[in-house]
């Protein structure tokens, strides 16, 4: 297997509020292949924010390392840290807010190309940004050119943020919920453009969201990983994971979660929680985050020890797991509700 | 149909309202007509500016005042007795929402003041509608609160910032129904919650509606809410209702193109992977919409007839009505259900 585009190794983040300390990402690690699917799915707070900022150096890690085609970034100096910042970019989720008001279509294209030394003269520049309205099919492009923010629609805008992540030719870029904003109707055509952008570009996507049936269908050939709390809980190949879920937070997403079809939807079986609220990452219960709400809780185990995300020995799943009693090879027993 | 009429507890007739802007009329709401019956779960799916919301505030008449309702009526029923919610004078409708129909607004963050605590806030919400005795305002107020599913004690007395998103969501839910309303209308009421709090308010909902037995309005862009909770599906496209219809038919027999689009640019969570399609275009402008069928621009079933005539809301079978001239095509075209 080709060495990974990108790894995180051990990775954490904390902010400071006031003189409290919030840990948002505790102990990550994974790598992202080269032009592989991977999708980081999790509730609001669960950290998959950060994790894109921080593979993107957008934000520093507090400590762990981030590794970009086997070299630590925060050691990458002066055009080696050049050609990273050009390798990799980031599509933010609001494209009302992550576009300039006051440039044009074309304005907002080329300022990357000329900062970066790739535009080849003004003739080359024109062609560039038409090349790349082309790419993100906002055609016929010269309706869209010279167009402001505020004349596009909130799909059209977002078009525009992807053709800017394109400028610099980037090999990995991270997607945050970038179709979450667009009316469902476009929602999968924007998807759909993003996925042959790797074909047709070769850039590897990592597309970050709170909607697992939109990381099914994005990552179906590829992986999935689950955070919770700050913490990865579950990551595996797409299809194992929604067919066979191990971990139990995975299994209470996938049995919550209402689907546009009534029959099956209204049959569903609903594994109830124990708990309903969430903890706050300032007071993280002792061992597995999850516990108090598991609906799978083992005394004296998941209040303990803090579970490490790794494959399990009985190997019902090829998908590695942060949990105990499953690391343990023991049979979940559920609560009553 | 008249014994239909009859039972309604809401009837819209050829509800049309335009916002006077600057740039000209926008045509928020075209001749939308519905029924809503004793118990019912209608949604009303449509995707942002396609009116929906715009439809549930006239029904309170608490439109922006650049709102003008140009045609229709909005009858209600209660106890027999008719009335059209667009004549009420200031006092009939002061009484009429929140005890006849309540709304829960988007948002529930900020739907209460922060100053002040839950208590006062369901107390406050009684008086002004002529309960004085605080004792029973109390015990209904304690009973709502346990079947939300919450600690009715601890959060009777809290303040609103002492409550989770998903817990000032499911009060918010006890509160609309204080006063016992025939009719709760619900914007969007799991969108910006965790999927595991949508899980409870949804189940939470349910739970309510089966004692209480009001009948629901909700407005959302999620077709699995509408797919789980709804007992009737209307779709809003363009300001207009293009389908509406009994939720099984809806979902596995749309009759108009544009849900038919929308149920195939919805990913599931499936064993396989889904064969999805977007819509091309985006909705029109409502100050220029197109003419005829508005949906045309869009749609692959698109012929000459649809660019010069609007198609009426028409029955299929039963209750199942939809505004298209080519029904049967779309039928024909689809081997096999959603």
């Amino acid at each position: 297997m080709p060495p990974p585009i990108l790894e995180l190794k051990h990775v954490y983040r904390s902010f400071k509020r006031g003189r409290e300390v919030i840990p948002v990402l505790q102990d990550i690690n994974f790598a992202v292949n080269n032009l592989e699917f991977l999708c980081l799915v999790g509730e609001s707070g669960c950290g998959k924010t950060t994790t894109g900022k921080i593979i993107c150096d957008l934000l520093p890690p507090s400590a762990g390392a981030i590794e970009f085609e086997g070299k630590d970034v925060a050691r990458l100096r002066g055009a080696e840290y050049r050609r990273f910042r050009r390798s990799v970019q980031i599509i933010h989720q609001d494209p009302y807010a992550s576009l300039n008001p006051t440039h044009t279509v074309s304005e907002t294209l080329s300022y990357p190309l000329l900062t970066h030394g790739l535009a080849g003269g003004r003739r080359g520049l024109r062609q560039r940004v038409h090349e790349l309205l082309d790419l993100v099919d906002l055609t016929p492009v010269e309706d869209f050119i010279d167009k402001y923010p505020h004349q596009l629609s909130g799909g059209q805008r977002q078009r525009v943020s992807i053709a800017r992540a394109l400028t610099t030719e980037p090999s990995l870029i991270v997607a945050d919920e970038s179709v979450s904003m667009v009316d469902v109707s476009i929602r999968i055509g924007l998807l759909q453009m993003m996925m042959d952008l790797r074909d047709r570009l070769g850039v590897t996507i990592v597309f970050i969201t709170h909607d697992l049936a939109l990381a099914k269908y994005f990552a179906w050939e590829g992986r999935i990983g689950v955070m919770y709390l700050g913490r990865l809980v579950e990551l595996g190949k797409t299809q194992e994971i929604i067919r066979n879920p191990q971990h139990p937070y995975t299994k209470v997403l996938l049995s919550a979660i209402p689907e546009p079809d009534p029959e099956k939807t209204r049959n569903k079986q609903h594994i109830q929680l124990r708990s309903e609220d969430i903890p706050r990452l300032t007071e993280l219960p002792p061992g597995c985050s999850f516990h108090p709400r598991c609906p799978w809780f083992v005394e004296g185990v998941c209040d303990e020890t803090i579970p490490q995300l790794i494959s399990l020995p009985a190997a019902k799943s090829e998908a590695e797991v942060a949990c105990i009693p499953l690391e343990r090879g023991q049979e979940l027993v559920l609560h009553d509700a | 149909m008249s014994e239909q009429a009859h039972e309604a507890v809401l009837r819209v007739e050829d509800l049309s309202i335009v916002y006077r802007t600057k740039r000209g009329d926008v045509k928020a709401t075209s001749q939308a007509s519905f029924d809503l019956h004793p118990g019912e779960a209608l949604a009303l799916i449509g995707e942002s500016g396609s009116g929906k919301t715009t439809i549930s505030l006239a029904l309170i008449r608490k439109l922006p005042k650049n709102a003008v309702i140009t045609s229709g009526h909005i009858h209600y029923q209660r106890d027999g007795s008719v009335q059209d919610v667009l004549k009420l004078s200031n006092r009939q409708l002061r009484e009429f929402r929140w005890k006849d129909c309540a709304m829960v607004f988007q948002g529930a963050q900020n739907a209460f003041n922060p100053v002040l605590k839950v208590r006062r806030q369901f107390e406050d919400t009684a008086q002004s509608h002529g309960w004085t005795d605080k004792a029973a305002i109390r015990e209904r107020a304690l009973k709502l609160l346990e079947l939300v599913r919450l600690d009715p004690e601890r959060v009777y007395d809290a303040y609103p910032h002492e409550l989770s998103g998903g817990m000032k969501q499911r009060t918010l839910l006890a509160l609309g129904v204080l006063l016992n309303p025939q009719i709760v209308i619900l914007d969007e009421p799991t969108t910006a919650l965790d999927i595991l709090t949508q899980r409870a308010i949804i189940d939470v909902l349910n739970d309510m509606q089966r004692q209480l037995r009001f009948s629901i309005i909700f407005i959302s862009h999620d077709l699995s809410l509408a797919a789980e909770m709804a007992d009737t599906v209307a779709t809003v496209y363009a300001g207009e209702i293009v389908e509406i219809g009994p939720v099984n038919d809806i979902f596995y027999r749309s009759l108009h193109p544009y849900t038919y689009g929308l149920l195939t640019s919805v990913p599931t969570l499936g064993h396989m992977q889904d064969h999805l399609q977007s819509i091309p275009g985006s909705p029109p402008n409502l100050i220029n919409p197109p003419a005829g069928c508005k949906f045309h621009p869009r749609c692959g079933f698109a012929t000459d007839a649809c660019k010069k005539e609007d198609p009426p809301l028409e029955q299929d079978i039963g209750t199942h009505l939809a505004a298209c001239w080519h029904k049967d095509r779309l039928l024909e075209s689809r081997k096999e259900p959603v």
